[in-house]
């Protein structure tokens, strides 16, 4: 097992298309590292310059303390899962699995060995005769990780596995992949543009968009203090709320005066945003002390959850999220206060975090 | 070709019967069969015509009026169409083995050249992408009649007039920016992560592309070689400017041939067109299924 290290890639197609621009990665031995970002921000390249599948224009990749820069993808020691699961059509479970022992030139008696351990731990062993075809997404997806697992790299790449999958199973498999990582400990980057996905899986998560790492943290830290405002639209279901802020006697006052508490340090002489999260904010009563006049828009009943659109001050679409008992009708008048602590704020300008 | 869009049309038409009975247009329903029945009899009229008169007697053939029943069945024109007047080879039959040789190489020169470099224009990004594969289809804009007087001197010069490799260059050239479309239509449906987990697995690009990728191409590949061999054997234009000599001369010149002078033996024309037409036939029947694959690719999306 072994740590990955990127170092200043940079991809460009003979085309002209920049699909890296500058990327720096250390990714930590035994890590679940997921990188995050819409399609088009140079995850799936980046992943695929560390798989040996793209040459990149510049940059070095370690894998391990080796420089793997000029190495095929065979001699990188690496597995990769793919979106489209890539399982040889024409191969039976069993010999899709063993395909790439048999590549490596192992004796047979260890192929079946290592073959039969990997499907017995992706409860594989009903399926070792079927083909591709006769296989469900869900159960072509435990063979492509299972093909992965037989080789017993030095890190798995994954490049978004459960896309392809309906919801309910990528749950499951998110939980499988998650439980397996843990068990083997090694080194996992999963790409995915699937917020929840990452959250839920990552040890750590770094934020792509256009070709450059937007935020490197925990889920915790990704979520609670994003590093751009790029960041802190992306991350969260609904969005963090982004609203203009002003700075005066000591408080940080939002559209029609809604109080929150400044952090320190704050610049003076510029337009700021502050991100406040839907659940940071609390929809009371009109009148209430503390809170500012505000309309309710629509409400969006989820069962555990209501979401309800505000109108405060001109500020409109400002998300707050608020247990199920709480209800307001549509149209009614209300009040908005904040109850959470620090908001992160950013620059207008520059769209980053200025404290 | 043609079978494969006979094969295709009765699709919709039982598909609207139900809704025209709904109308109540038995009438209606009357008049679309006779159209039909009117067009049917007027396509395939001369190939009847055809059919017939290469398996009747020769006073049959010229009869007045015209035999359509009661004539005096042959087959001594399918013979004349083999064996020459002293016993030996005839000049057809030597034209008909050009023309499978011709056909044939082309196809295959065509198909070599043209399928990995479609696999290329599917699979990598290049430079001006677009570009190319436009400027490569151009090549098919215009028709054989404005290029070959320049091919013809082209040829003159390299010494490539009135031979079999002649032909099969030219057909070869004309085949494989359509082979590199079509088959390129067909690369995109295959994921290339084959490919790259092909390469993970410790092989080369090349010998992931020929062991995983080409096997799944095999169906395009065969419907890209038929279209490209019925060019090459419907061929006439090329045939006939940059050919003289019987021996190198392919079928479709020497049919023509038969016609004009003093006396045309109808008979022998007919049965000639009849054996020229079969393998094409033959062949479009055995990949019908591909063909109509090949005709709808990019029409409809998985």
């Amino acid at each position: 097992m072994a740590g990955i290290e990127v170092t200043s890639l940079h991809k460009r197609y003979p085309d002209g298309t920049v699909a890296v621009e500058h990327v720096d990665l250390s990714i930590g031995d035994g890590e679940l590292f997921v990188m995050l970002g819409p399609s088009g921000c140079g995850k799936t390249t980046t992943l695929r310059a560390m798989a040996g599948l793209e040459q990149q224009t510049s940059g070095d990749i370690r894998i391990g303390s080796r420089l793997v820069n000029d190495l095929p993808p065979a001699e990188r020691d690496i597995a990769m899962v793919f979106q489209f699961y890539a399982l040889y059509p024409h191969l039976r479970t069993r010999d899709n699995l063993a395909f790439p022992l048999r590549a490596e030139g192992l004796p047979e008696k260890e192929v079946s060995e290592r073959v039969a351990e990997a499907s017995r731990m992706m409860r594989l062993d009903q399926l070792l005769d079927r083909r591709p075809q006769r296989l469900s997404g869900g159960e072509q997806q435990r063979v492509a990780l299972a093909r992965a697992l037989v080789r017993r790299p030095q890190a798995f790449l994954m490049d978004e596995p459960l896309t392809n999958l309906d919801a309910e199973l990528r749950a499951d498999m998110r939980t499988e992949i998650k439980h397996l990582q843990a068990e083997l400990g090694t080194t996992m980057v999963y790409v995915t543009h699937d917020q929840v996905e990452a959250m839920s899986l990552g040890h750590r998560i770094a934020i792509l968009n256009k070709g450059r790492v937007e935020q490197v943290g925990t889920p915790l830290e990704v979520y609670d203090r994003p590093a751009s405002l790029f960041c802190a639209a992306f991350i969260g279901s609904p969005p963090m709320n982004l609203i203009d802020v002003e700075v005066s006697d000591g408080m940080m006052r939002g559209p029609g005066g809604l109080a929150l508490t400044p952090p320190s340090g704050l610049p003076r002489d510029r337009r700021l945003v502050a991100g406040v999260r839907p659940e940071a904010l609390e929809v009371t009563a009109a009148g209430v002390e503390g809170s500012v006049p505000a309309r309710v828009i629509s409400a969006e009943v989820l069962g555990d959850e209501i979401i309800y659109v505000l109108d405060s001050g001109g500020e409109r679409n400002v998300r707050v999220r608020m247990p199920p008992t709480v209800r307001f009708a549509a149209e009614a008048p209300v009040g908005l206060r904040h109850a959470g602590g620090t908001p992160p704020v950013y620059d207008v300008n520059t769209e980053e975090l200025v404290a | 070709m043609a079978i494969a869009i006979d094969e295709a049309v009765p699709g919709p038409v039982t598909d609207d019967a139900p809704s025209t009975r709904r109308r109540g247009g038995g009438a209606r329903r009357v008049i679309e069969v006779v159209l039909l029945v009117v067009l049917a009899v007027a396509m395939l009229f001369p190939v009847l015509w055809m059919l017939e008169t290469s398996i009747k007697e020769n006073r049959d053939v010229y009869a007045v009026p015209a035999k359509f029943f009661n004539f005096d069945f042959t087959l001594d024109h399918f013979k004349d169409v083999f064996v020459g007047a002293d016993g030996g080879r005839s000049d057809l039959s030597v034209s008909f083995l050009n023309s499978v040789i011709v056909a044939g190489a082309s196809t295959v020169l065509a198909t070599v050249l043209g399928v990995p470099a479609a696999w290329a224009y599917s699979r990598f990004t290049l430079k001006a992408k677009k570009d190319q594969l436009f400027f490569i289809l151009s090549t098919r804009f215009m028709p054989p009649v404005v290029v070959v007087i320049p091919i013809f001197l082209m040829y003159r010069e390299l010494g490539l007039i009135d031979s079999k490799l002649g032909l099969i260059l030219i057909y070869a050239a004309f085949n494989v920016p359509f082979t590199i479309w079509m088959m390129k239509g067909f690369v995109d449906e295959v994921p290339s992560e084959y490919e790259d987990a092909a390469m993970l697995d410790g092989y080369t690009r090349l010998q992931a592309f020929w062991k995983f990728t080409l096997p799944l191409l095999v169906p395009g590949i065969a419907a890209t070689a038929v279209f490209a061999l019925i060019f090459s054997w419907n061929e006439f234009v090329f045939a006939i400017f940059l050919t003289s000599s019987q021996e190198v001369r392919t079928a479709p010149p020497a049919i023509a041939g038969l016609i004009g002078g003093t006396t045309v033996d109808w008979g022998l024309v007919a049965a000639s067109a009849v054996v020229f037409a079969i393998p094409v036939l033959v062949f479009a029947f055995l990949v019908r299924k591909h063909l109509v694959a090949g005709v709808t690719l990019g029409a409809v999306r998985r």
